[in-house]
């Protein structure tokens, strides 16, 4: 009798117990999703707040309205100073090109490591992993006089020009995702390219016929972190575009941001908004595979 | 058949079929039109005296014919365009960056030495003992100025401003009749301003430079002009550029013309300076001291943001790890939203949220206690402020990791420690703590490299401010090095300074190249890479 109730008194406790360390587990888990989600609570009230100043913003904004959103889409003085939807193009176009280049690079040299034997091809693949340790960022010296340079011979390749960056970028697109390439296109058996090479198949038609259909997942998601990288880019293109028209996004919003024009955060949240969006969706259509992309990719950058 | 194939198709380097007439034909005029853009390319950068550059396209441009052109590296043709960009645009400018940190490029010495000869070559002065006229000077109705300049032996020229000066007649290009002294009553389309006139004009007359190219007069005096010379002469013989009106000879001397006595002409031009840019940051302290600041707050940064995030990703993993709490799944999707979005544009809307004066958190701070962190001013919470976006910006990322770590670790370890009697801290930190570390020991690596060089969240969120006083360079109390190298080389405010710029990307050069080898080490990289590839 006595031992029954101290088993049940010991069950009791360990069960309020353990209610109190789920009561504990929730609270830390609002405290974090607070610590998480208030940035982006913030900036959706900034950018419907019509006062397009801080000081009068409350997180529930007062009169709520459309008015930075239009700023930036449809009033033409305003984007004869900040042309919005010309950086928004601009950044779509930038990644977009970037991605088709490097994407078509990266799966063509890709297949040579995966399914050729030749002279110093391990060192090659170890010497493009190594390069990326130096990426455009460190040199952006170097890289702003290279531009500059070629500009003085090509001015459309030079400073101030989308394709200048672009060669920019594609400079830097081998590398991890050649490492990533590579592992898939060894995951395909071979058995598969040489029934086709008896079928009297070039290595040109069993790379686009055969092989790039079977590799839709992985280009997929180097298609996509490169958009991303290219999307999110800031100092390069601060280095290389002069002029407001030339900008990417990024390098648009910080004009809000900085300087004297501190006052514009309302605009600035509107348009960043806007420009996550893209962004946001990519990641949620396509989470899982990014994310293994990432990690993966991590593990062996 | 089969096996035949099979065994040559792994090894074989060449094409699959023997090249066509056809294929090899469009071939070499493929590689015809390369050469050619690249010929034209190289001479023209030349000519533009990027030299280094020139040099780099022709060696370059050698390697795509031999690539194309031989058969055994015909798998190098599948990624010919990925090398040969990456060459250009990857590997060049690391070496070029080695070459310019060795060099004064930069603000005043944006030139090379010949552009600046050709500068001073261009300059003009006003001897006193030059060829000598007397002028008239006749007026357009659109204000244009025509000048009659007659030498000391009567011969007349005709001047423009900016065109060749040249001996006319009279009935030539619109000169009409001379008077007693040989000066033109007329000139069609202008004119003639008499001796009184003329004074109302003869400021705008003292600024013309009449004619073009060698030959080129000013109006000296109410009565007199004068032909102008070239200021500089370049012996080339001897390396020196003599002033002629002063006699003064320059030597090149630290990347200017320099005279004896010390007096440095502007422009300057490049030089190799060998490693003065780096001897300079040891010897000056107004360098020297900012420099040691950033590298001493580089590392700190680095290792305090990974160890933040880290340690609150790998609290939240474990915190809901426990797959019979409600709601877990919702929990975790929510905290990976600050990873969704553009890290940039989260670090600008922070800048927003902490703006001192009317930033919510300070506004709200202020109201409730009466005080709230100076973020943007004061060195001590400027760097509070730029870890705690960090970590925001950094705890999802560890959280995806370790909570993918955690599930492998095999449960039954748990079990027998229970059954040892091991409490739950203990099993944390013998157990679940060094199994994750050597799952996620790299990844800790490669983002203290990443952070090492964060330069967005450093110049996004506060541009590297608040500045260091005293420092000779612009350099501010949360600045890193990679964000002071671009404060060198493009912030302006003192001038582009190219070459200390790249001696400072030198200096990343070698941490991080340490760190890498480091890293390779500990994963054991490069026998994992030979055993797989």
């Amino acid at each position: 009798m006595s031992s029954l109730g101290l088993v049940q008194g010991l069950r009791s406790s360990r069960r309020r117990q353990r209610k109190l360390k789920r009561a504990m587990i929730y609270v830390f888990a609002a405290v974090m999703i607070l610590f998480a989600l208030f940035p982006i609570i913030w900036i959706i009230s900034a950018s419907l707040n019509p006062a397009n100043s801080l000081s009068t913003q409350t997180l529930i904004p007062r009169h709520a309205s459309m008015q930075n959103y239009r700023l930036l889409l449809t009033d033409n003085e305003f984007s004869q100073v900040y042309p919005f939807t010309r950086w928004l193009f601009n950044s779509v176009k930038l990644a977009g090109v970037t991605t088709l280049f490097s994407v078509s690079i990266t799966t063509a040299a890709a297949y040579a490591f995966s399914r050729f034997r030749f002279r110093n091809r391990q060192n090659m693949l170890r010497g493009i992993l190594l390069i990326q340790v130096f990426p455009s960022l460190l040199v952006m010296v170097a890289v702003f006089l290279l531009i500059q340079q070629i500009g003085s011979v090509i001015p459309d390749l030079g400073l101030n020009t989308h394709n200048g960056l672009v060669l920019t970028y594609l400079g830097g697109c081998m590398g991890i995702n050649i490492w990533l390439m590579k592992g898939y296109f060894d995951s395909i058996p071979r058995e598969i390219d040489e029934s086709a090479m008896v079928d009297g198949a070039t290595h040109w038609q069993i790379f686009t016929r055969l092989l790039v259909p079977l590799m839709r997942p992985i280009i997929v998601v180097v298609a996509v972190l490169s958009f991303i990288f290219v999307y999110g880019d800031f100092v390069v293109a601060r280095i290389l575009l002069k002029t407001t028209e030339q900008y990417p996004l990024t390098v648009g919003l910080f004009i809000f941001t900085s300087g004297q024009f501190q006052q514009q955060w309302g605009v600035f949240a509107a348009g960043a908004l806007m420009g996550a969006l893209p962004i946001v969706v990519l990641y949620l259509l396509l989470q899982d595979q990014i994310i293994g992309g990432l990690t993966q990719g991590a593990v062996k950058g | 058949m089969a096996t035949g194939s099979r065994a040559t198709s792994l090894i074989k380097v060449g094409p699959s079929r023997t090249s066509t007439v056809s294929s090899l034909v469009s071939r070499l005029v493929l590689l015809a039109l390369i050469d050619a853009f690249a010929s034209w390319f190289a001479l023209s950068l030349w000519m533009n005296d990027s030299v280094i550059l020139a040099v780099a396209i022709v060696v370059l441009a050698v390697l795509v014919n031999v690539v194309v052109l031989r058969r055994d590296t015909y798998p190098l043709r599948w990624m010919l365009v990925g090398l040969v960009l990456m060459s250009l645009f990857a590997i060049y400018p690391i070496l070029y960056n080695i070459y310019v940190s060795t060099t004064n490029y930069g603000f005043g010495h944006l030139l090379t030495q010949q552009q600046a000869i050709d500068h001073f070559e261009t300059t003009m002065y006003l001897p006193e003992a030059g060829a000598v006229y007397t002028w008239t000077a006749y007026i357009s109705e659109g204000g244009g100025f025509a000048v009659w300049l007659q030498s000391s032996d009567g011969q007349g020229y005709l001047a423009f401003p900016g065109e060749e000066i040249r001996a006319v007649q009279p009935g030539e290009e619109g000169v009409g009749e001379l008077d007693e002294n040989g000066i033109p009553l007329t000139i069609e389309g202008y004119e003639r301003l008499n001796r009184l006139s003329v004074v109302r004009y003869i400021d705008q007359l003292g600024e013309l430079y009449l004619g073009q190219g060698e030959h080129v007069v000013r109006i000296s005096s109410l009565d007199l002009a004068s032909e102008l010379e070239p200021l500089y002469v370049y012996e080339g013989a001897r390396d020196v550029l003599v002033n002629r009106q002063t006699g003064v000879e320059y030597t090149p001397a630290n990347g200017a013309f320099t005279s004896s006595s010390g007096e440095a002409l502007t422009p300057g031009f490049q030089v190799s300076i060998g490693l003065d840019n780096f001897v300079e940051f040891i010897r000056s302290p107004a360098l020297q001291g900012p420099l040691v600041r950033i590298i001493l707050w580089n590392f700190a940064f680095a290792f305090l943001s990974v160890a933040m995030t880290f340690a609150l990703g790998l609290t939240v993993a474990i915190t809901f790890n426990d797959r019979t709490l409600h709601g877990r799944k919702l929990i975790t999707t929510l905290l990976l939203v600050p990873y969704t979005i553009p890290s940039l544009i989260t670090i600008m809307v922070w800048r927003g949220m902490l703006n001192p004066e009317l930033g919510i958190i300070n506004r709200t701070l202020e109201s409730l206690i009466g005080w709230a962190p100076p973020w943007f001013t004061s060195p001590f919470w400027a760097k509070a402020a730029v870890l705690l976006v960090n970590l925001w910006l950094g705890f999802p990322y560890f959280m995806l990791i370790c909570s993918g770590a955690l599930q492998a670790v095999p449960l039954d370890i748990y079990a027998a420690s229970e059954v040892d009697g091991a409490n739950t801290w203990q099993r944390f930190w013998r157990i679940t703590l060094p199994l994750l570390l050597v799952a996620v020991g790299p990844l800790l690596v490669a983002s203290f490299v990443f952070n090492f060089n964060n330069f967005n969240i450093i110049f996004l969120f506060i541009e590297g401010g608040p500045p260091i006083a005293g420092a000779a360079t612009e350099a501010g109390h949360t600045d890193i090095l990679i964000s002071y190298v671009y404060n060198l080389a493009f912030a302006g405010g003192r001038g582009a300074q190219y070459g200390l710029a790249a001696a400072i990307t030198m200096v990343i050069f070698v941490i991080i190249a340490v760190i890498t080898l480091f890293q390779f080490r500990f994963t054991r990289m490069w026998e994992e890479v030979s055993e797989n590839v």
